[in-house]
């Protein structure tokens, strides 16, 4: 089990803040896949992976061929927007 | 040099406190520098509120690093950011970055290398709400080729 965390209009899109997933995937585009088969919310969450980031367990991936064995969460999200 | 400090919160603040208390007693330092971000209106228009949602344990962790990097290249003697998150309104003081070094070119350098990763690197997202509705923050190319030059 992994946590997977969404964030700004990934998390409105999905509809939930965060949850647990059973997954064998390896990789954060593994578990992309993964997630756009289960239904139409993470399908349009996912649409264009080009407009998301990801994070594993809190370190932010240079691109989503990035393991996910082992982590414990794995986190999407837009472009930051701080400062 | 110290281990800087990294505040993260949805309570307002007051940079003319937070300064002060920061530049106090120091004999070490020749430079202190600030930047303040304030809340402005959107793009589209007049703002309503801005809400800004952040990833607890990242942010922290993100902008550490940050600090550790920026004290580590420049030799500063302190460093501290304070960023905001929750609802804020027009005017209001998101976020603040202060550095000390021995002489100003390092304490302008480190803050503005500072505030270009917090622009792109902490995990902060912007909603606007205007009178329009609401609207996530777009991130803009600019900030991510701002990144370049460190």
């Amino acid at each position: 089990m992994i946590d997977v965390l969404y964030f700004a209009w990934v998390r409105e899109r999905i509809g939930v803040p965060r949850e647990q997933v059973e997954t064998q995937a390896r990789t954060v585009a593994e578990l992309v896949e993964e997630l756009k088969g289960r239904e139409a919310r993470y399908a349009a969450a996912f649409a264009d992976v080009s407009a998301l980031r990801a994070a594993v367990d809190q370190d932010l991936v240079d691109d989503f061929s990035a393991s996910i064995e082992g982590a414990r969460e794995v986190a999407f999200f837009p472009p930051m927007t701080g400062g | 040099m110290s281990a800087g400090r990294v505040i993260v919160q949805e309570a307002p603040f007051e940079p003319a406190d937070v300064l002060r208390d920061f530049a106090r007693g120091r004999g070490d330092v020749g430079a202190v520098v600030s930047f303040t971000g304030l809340v402005r209106d959107a793009d589209a228009g007049p703002l309503v509120t801005m809400q800004i949602e952040h990833y607890p344990g990242m942010t922290e962790r993100a902008i550490g690093r940050m600090v550790e990097t920026a004290i580590r290249r420049w030799s500063l003697a302190d460093c501290l950011v304070i960023h905001r998150h929750g609802e804020m309104r027009k005017g209001e003081v998101i976020m603040m970055v202060a550095t000390a070094a021995r002489h100003r070119a390092d304490a302008f350098a480190a803050a503005e290398f500072l505030m270009d990763y917090l622009k792109s690197r902490a995990p902060f997202w912007k909603k606007e709400l205007t009178e329009d509705g609401a609207e996530w923050v777009a991130a803009k190319e600019a900030d991510e080729e701002a990144l370049r030059r460190w």
